[in-house]
């Protein structure tokens, strides 16, 4: 007999659940993360996750629907980002620090004053299994089907204002709806994982598997099936891990990211180094 | 057919923060034209183009563009991203954004990129990566992406920055054999003999219109010397200027 039961986990209903939306978001954060990775703008969607984190936890102490009320204000910070951002004069990193950083600290001290326990925060910054919901699955599925709809639609209009914005421009590519779209996209990936992965490791699930990636491979196409792999499995198999070590799914999941990062990164060797250049200031 | 100019900047001044780069612009640009635009480094070339493009704003004045018109803008080389996941064939069509609702190259496509490509004489390149071309085949892939669209006006910020002299000339020959074809070109350029001489009209530019008309008028010492505020002198050589510039400086160990 084994010393434990691999499939153990799978006879509770939290397990299931979890498992589920774990696994989409691994996908749905990888797919978004190619174009993260390659616009530089991981800062961007580390600033998200914590924007959207204060709209949580306003959205509960109003006592609106968490995906509405989160899910607006993500959007609304996702746009702001991107205007602020547009202004390279003005040193957008510290705007959209400032933003960010007090839209996370209103949520904190919403949820010292009106939360019922530091339990709660805990769950929203480091993920909880537990609290997965049947419409936390409908809400991460449809938000992948929408995400992969526009990015099939949108395919080279993506491409070009990724690689080359202002030429984009000037051949009709409308860069900056395309710009607020994709933002939005972003708030609307990390709204559905937060519960999950939880605020603080977020923005990691968005930049590893598209970095690992992207050292696999010289083709944007191909990144934008291999990283939502990679973002996938290592949820998948992170959850399972999890399970058995007792260990925080959100860590174990991004520890596997992180391993996989280091194993491409051995593997492709001297030759591929070159390649992280185009990480730009990731 | 209207007469009016392809591109017309009036009392064009632009700014980066508080740095004026543009002072009171004044150019026009007709169907059919070949016009380079010479200036020293930072004289504001990239930012004239950029703004004539719509992509930097236009601080004073105006610029007004014939309505309908297709551009196709070739960038500086050092402004791309070259280790960016795209292969040559993948740069070309993502300038038609419209053709279809699923992502995947047709046929008819490929086939198009390679007219492009055989016509540039790259057509072998069509699959590799933009980092693995030559600084010659990498400028005329740009090339290629901006002619995919059957441009009206070709604009190119300096087409033959960073290659050789024999690429350079493939590329003049190109490009006056694009602007035979009917091609409106505007370009901006630091080599004044190895391509601006060759040209039937030049804008010399710092920060303002210095002097504007054909190489033979235009090259002159005292023009050149208001544009790079530095001495040079003109020759003529095979009926055509050639500037030399006499700002040499004295090497250790030289003869008399
Ligand atoms: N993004 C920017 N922010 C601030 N200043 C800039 C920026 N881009 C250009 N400048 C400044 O504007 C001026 C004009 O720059 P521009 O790139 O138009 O010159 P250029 O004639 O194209 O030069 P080069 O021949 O070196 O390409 C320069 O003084 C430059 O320092
Ligand atoms: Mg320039």
């Amino acid at each position: 007999m084994l010393a434990f039961d691999l499939f153990e986990p799978y006879g509770f209903e939290f397990f299931q659940r979890g498992i589920i939306v774990a696994t989409i978001a691994g996908a749905l954060c990888g797919l978004l993360g190619v174009f993260v990775v390659l616009r530089g703008m991981s800062y961007i969607g580390h600033g998200l996750s914590h924007a959207v984190f204060g709209g949580a936890a306003a959205s509960a102490v109003i006592g609106i629907n968490f995906f509405v009320g989160a899910g607006i204000w993500g959007i609304i910070s996702g746009v702001l980002i991107a205007r602020v951002a547009r202004r390279r004069v003005l040193g957008a990193d510290a705007a959209i620090g400032v933003v960010t950083t007090a839209s996370f600290a209103l949520g904190l001290a919403l949820m010292n004053r009106y939360g019922q326990a530091s339990k709660s925060i805990e769950a929203v910054l480091f993920g909880s299994v537990l609290g997965v919901k049947v419409a936390d699955i409908v809400a991460v599925s449809l938000v992948a089907v929408f995400a992969l709809a526009v990015i099939v639609a949108w395919y080279r209009k993506l491409l070009f204002s990724t690689f080359d914005p202002d030429v984009a421009h000037v051949s009709g590519v409308n860069v900056s709806v395309v710009e607020v779209v994709l933002l939005s996209l972003l708030s609307l990936t990390i709204l559905v994982t937060m519960r999950v992965i939880g605020t603080l490791l977020i923005s990691a699930l968005l930049v590893i598997p598209a970095a690992a990636a992207r050292m696999t491979s010289n083709s944007f196409s191909k990144l934008l099936w291999i990283s939502p792999l990679i973002g996938a499995v290592t949820c998948f198999v992170g959850m399972n891990v999890s399970y058995h070590l007792d260990t925080s799914a959100s860590a174990t999941i991004i520890l596997l990211d992180a391993l996989v990062f280091i194993v491409v990164y051995t593997v492709a060797g001297t030759r591929n180094r070159m390649k992280m250049a185009s990480l730009g200031h990731v | 057919m209207s007469t009016e100019p392809f591109i017309n900047c009036e009392h064009v001044s632009c700014t980066y923060g508080n740095a004026a780069v543009l002072d009171d612009v004044y150019m026009q640009v007709n169907r059919g034209e070949f016009v380079g635009v010479v200036g020293p480094s930072g004289s504001g070339k990239t930012t004239l183009l950029k703004a004539i493009l719509g992509t930097h704003p236009v601080a004073h004045g105006s610029i007004t563009m014939q309505p309908k018109l297709t551009l196709g803008y070739v960038p500086q080389v050092e402004t791309v991203d070259w280790y960016f996941p795209v292969t040559v064939e993948e740069v070309i069509v993502m300038t038609r954004s419209k053709s279809s609702w699923w992502p995947r190259i047709s046929q008819a496509e490929r086939k198009a990129v390679r007219e492009v490509l055989d016509r540039l004489g790259i057509g072998e390149v069509a699959n590799r990566h933009i980092r693995e071309l030559s600084g010659g085949q990498q400028q005329r892939v740009f090339l290629a992406r901006a002619m995919f669209r059957n441009p009206d006006i070709l604009i190119m910020d300096e087409p033959t920055s960073g290659v050789d002299v024999r690429t350079r000339h493939e590329v003049l020959h190109l490009l006056a054999d694009l602007h035979a074809d009917g091609l409106t070109i505007l370009l901006t350029t630091h080599d004044l003999n190895g391509l601006a001489a060759h040209l039937p009209r030049l804008v010399c530019l710092n920060k303002r219109v210095i002097a504007d008309g054909n190489p033979r008028d235009v090259l002159t010492p005292s023009v050149l010397e208001s544009t790079y505020g530095a001495p040079m002198e003109v020759l003529e050589h095979g009926g055509m200027p050639l500037v030399v510039d006499h700002g040499r400086v004295p090497m250790r160990g030289e003869g008399k």
